[in-house]
């Protein structure tokens, strides 16, 4: 037979080293995980051994800075709550219609216009839609043209226009997962004599629900994670209410403001932000999970 | 004798313009309008309001308690040479990072499938706190001051690569098997491959994903606030070290700011970061559709 | 039904066996798909494997150059050997087979690059530095002993994936052969082609086979009658579970195997009785 070898011709050692490079990359994503959770753990440890996580998770009076100060952070997680209702208020309705619009009704011109307005929603700086909030919306629209009787901070002002900034993101997954629901569900229930309305809210869309679901999902994440928008717009005062006139304050706002303010790296001041930062790397990574779990069920399904 | 359902008539009115399905679809146009005229509210209302100070002392001047004379010149070159060691920071690990996900990695691996889940989760966590992460590391570096412009990069780099290895992975993933299938063929190795087919024929899909993820950037504003960006900067950055401030972080010290001409300078701010922002959009929009391939 | 086979009675019939298959299985995770296959090919031999849909062709022409290794389930047993070497031998470089054993595939899957350099990609990547002058003389070579050169020499810049489906698997089989191989694989090549960039295949490889050994997959009996020297007849069977694998039931000369088949089977599905 002839002479002549299988084995590898050269040792190749450059493709190890870059395959070797290439897996550390993507590594280093968990080591960022690591590092968030070691950055929030470590003050948060100090923050509680100065104050009970009991009197932390169901006080009702979110003082820090006061003589005497008090750590109850339901204020927070109130404001939290409250903002993020009603955004969703907002952005689910608004977001569902304009995604059944661009999957069952839209023109092609129609979606040349719609997707481009959708893409520049989601590209404005979440810092423009809060000075939005405050100058515009609270002042003009809400003020003068409505005539409520409201502070210049409230949390129906930052909810609202939340809402509208989570629009995009709500608009676009369900849109995918109503476009994923295959043609011949909507042609069976056309041949039976239904039409558009009855088709899209019967069958296309409890179709796509888990796909829906995965969006509002997302949308509540952002809601809860969005800090410039309740900065400005909600205020800085800590309050459990359910009037929406009136303002309150966020875990991310609070985290924001007290970054402004100048605290002694070490100091109880300075851990609580940490403290209040993982109650929301806790919160946002349950709500991720369940997002991650629905998407991956509504992929699956088709 | 079994019941039958009335045949409905052939003729007459459409089904399609029942009074239900004419109200439904009024809604569905009624929610595209409410996007559309928030839009075009914001756009208008700003320039309105941002228009007097719309001129070259807008980028010529420093910050200023006279709002006469304030300007975002040391916000302007702030974003830019902040976002720009961003990019140099964070895209070549991020596609890095995607070439071993969707052309290397064993999915069944364990470690393989809780980078990925990881990475999904990182790009939902809200901005700030990258914020938290970038003060512990610059404590663990050494730095007390922390508002340097290394940090600034190194806590945008952290928030958006996430986003780019996703964007990147799609790219990847949506050139054709057939074409890794033609090279192995051949007899090339997986590594000439990657580089020689799969990565030039993602190349469109990664830019167009790299702008976008440059975009964010651009504008976000939280997690530098944790690191003491809003100051009075009254000079240009001038290295790694030097103090910085952000067009976010001045809209947002402008906007917070009690008198009204503050607000207008916050107005003009926010149109150019606007302007910025819609043609880096435009760039990303036309090298998807001029170069994208068709499969 | 008559089936034109080639005339082969001034054929010399090669003794050199390039390949020899000896009981080969291969698994996909827990379905064992083929089952106890054992073939020979030959020198500068054209064989054919014919028979039905899905009963593991593609499957065992994937096994001769280990392209079932892309296959993330794929689990291949048995010993395939190729000129005496076992190509699933612990220290074997999957790389170093290919280079040897080149694949055409069914759909033609040019590069999204220009025709001079899908050519050029081989020799590029396997022998690393070549020179400019080497390139160009091996990309018309390739592309001459192809058939394509006339038709594109004057447009080597042009994207390869803008010709039209018989130039591009055209083009797919000068790159193949722009790397020297040894033995060229072809998995229905022209399944996706009209008749007449069908026939301009067919004898290209009839003029191909003069220095390359090759081994093609189809579903046309009439190709493989016209163009073949060996045929190897495949089918799927049911076992005792219920389960489907695939098989192979006769390989002989091709005049012996359309004319004067031994196994009945095999005389079905020439008859067209079933497939």
């Amino acid at each position: 037979m002839s002479d002549f070898s299988l084995t590898s011709s050269s040792p190749r050692n450059g493709e190890k080293i870059v395959k070797g490079v290439l897996f550390a990359s993507a590594g280093f994503s968990v080591v960022i995980t690591v590092g968030i959770l070691w950055s929030l753990i470590a003050p948060a440890i100090s923050f509680f051994s100065e104050v009970s996580i009991a009197d932390f998770l169901t006080g009702t009076r979110w003082a820090p800075r006061f003589e005497p100060a008090s750590f109850g952070v339901l204020p927070l997680i109130a404001g939290t709550a409250w903002t993020t209702f009603i955004a969703l208020s907002v952005a689910v309705p608004v977001g569902l219609g304009v995604a059944i619009f661009l999957a069952e009704y839209a023109s092609k011109k129609m979606r040349k216009i719609a997707k481009p307005v959708l893409e520049l929603l989601a590209g404005i700086p979440t810092v423009v839609y809060g000075f939005f909030a405050i100058e515009i919306f609270t002042r003009v629209f809400l003020k003068e043209w409505m005539n409520l009787e409201i502070g210049a901070f409230s949390v129906l002002s930052a909810g609202v226009v939340m809402g509208i900034m989570i629009v995009p993101t709500i608009a676009s997954l369900s849109e995918d997962a109503l476009s994923s629901v295959p043609l011949a569900l909507r042609q069976g229930s056309f041949a039976l004599g239904a039409n558009k309305m009855q088709t899209t809210l019967r069958v296309v869309m409890p179709a796509a629900i888990s796909g829906i679901a995965a969006a509002v999902v997302l949308g509540i994440s952002r809601a809860v994670g969005e800090t410039m928008i309740v900065s400005l717009a909600a205020g800085n005062r800590p309050n459990i209410s359910l009037n929406p006139l009136e303002g309150a304050q966020t875990m991310t706002g609070f985290i924001a403001n007290a970054a402004l303010g100048d605290s002694r790296v070490g100091s109880l001041e300075y851990n609580t932000l940490f403290a209040v930062g993982l109650i929301l790397f806790i919160g946002t990574l349950i709500i991720n999970f369940f997002s991650i779990r629905l998407v991956r069920k509504y992929r699956k399904a088709y | 004798m079994k019941k039958q359902l009335e045949k409905s008539s052939i003729i007459g009115k459409s089904h399609e313009k029942t009074f239900g399905s004419v109200i439904f679809l009024g809604i569905l146009w009624l929610c595209l309008l409410i996007a559309s005229l928030f839009l075009l509210t914001l756009f208008a209302s700003l320039i309105l309001k941002g228009m007097g100070r719309f001129d070259l002392s807008l980028f010529g001047n420093y910050n200023n308690t006279t709002p006469e004379d304030a300007g975002a010149r040391a916000a302007i070159l702030g974003t830019l040479f902040v976002v720009g060691l961003t990019a140099v920071m964070t895209i070549p690990v991020g596609i890095m990072a995607a070439i071993y996900l969707e052309e290397f990695a064993d999915k069944n691996r364990w470690f393989n499938r809780m980078i990925e889940l990881n990475i999904q989760n990182l790009s939902a966590v809200p901005a700030i706190l990258f914020g938290m992460l970038t003060l512990g590391l610059l404590d663990l570096m050494g730095f007390l001051n922390k508002n340097i412009v290394f940090g600034g990069a190194l806590a945008l780099s952290l928030l958006i690569l996430p986003v780019i290895i996703l964007t990147t992975r799609e790219a990847l993933r949506a050139v054709p098997q057939e074409i890794r299938a033609g090279s192995l063929a051949l007899g090339a190795t997986d590594i000439q491959t990657v580089a020689r087919q799969t990565l030039p024929a993602a190349v469109p899909g990664i830019a167009t994903g790299t702008i976008l993820a440059i975009s964010r950037a651009i504008g976000e504003a939280a997690p530098l606030l944790l690191l003491g960006a809003l100051v009075f900067i009254t000079y240009d950055p001038n290295g790694l070290t030097a103090g910085f401030t952000t067009m976010p972080i001045q809209i947002f010290g402008w906007s917070s700011a009690a008198q009204d001409e503050f607000k207008a300078l916050a107005a003009a701010a926010s149109v150019l970061l606007l302007v910025i922002l819609v043609s880096m959009n435009g760039l990303a929009i036309f090298i998807r559709n001029r170069f994208a391939k068709q499969w | 039904m008559e089936l034109e086979v080639r005339d082969h009675s001034s054929f010399a019939y090669s003794e050199t066996t390039i390949l020899e298959i000896d009981r080969l299985d291969v698994h996909y995770a827990d379905n064992h798909a083929v089952r106890d296959v054992s073939l020979n090919i030959f020198a500068n031999e054209i064989t054919a494997f014919i028979g039905p849909s899905g009963c593991g062709k593609s499957t065992v022409l994937r096994s001769l150059n280990r392209t079932n290794d892309l296959v993330p389930t794929a689990r291949v047993a048995g010993r395939v050997n190729y000129r005496g070497h076992d190509l699933y031998a612990p220290d074997v470089d999957p790389i170093e087979v290919r280079r040897r054993i080149g694949m055409v595939f069914q759909k033609p899957n040019p590069f999204p690059k220009s025709i001079f350099e899908n050519v050029a990609y081989g020799p590029r990547v396997t022998h690393g530095r070549v020179s400019k002058s080497d390139l160009n003389e091996i990309v018309e070579q390739s592309l001459t002993r192809a058939g394509l050169w006339n038709e594109v020499k004057d447009k080597l810049d042009q994207n390869g994936m803008a010709l039209s489906g018989g130039q591009q698997q055209r083009l797919c089989i000068a790159r193949a052969i722009a790397t020297n191989p040894d033995v060229l694989l072809m998995d229905e090549p022209c399944a996706s082609l009209d008749p007449i960039a069908t026939s301009l295949i067919e004898n290209l490889m009839l003029d191909l086979v003069k220095d390359y050994t090759v081994v093609i997959v189809t579903h046309n009996m009439q190709q493989a009658a016209r163009v073949s020297d060996r045929t190897a007849f495949f089918t799927a069977e049911i076992d005792s579970t219920g389960a489907r694998f695939g098989s192979l039931i006769e390989i002989d000369k091709t005049d012996k195997m359309f004319n004067n088949p031994s196994n009945k089977r095999t005389e079905d599905y020439i008859a067209g009785r079933f497939g």
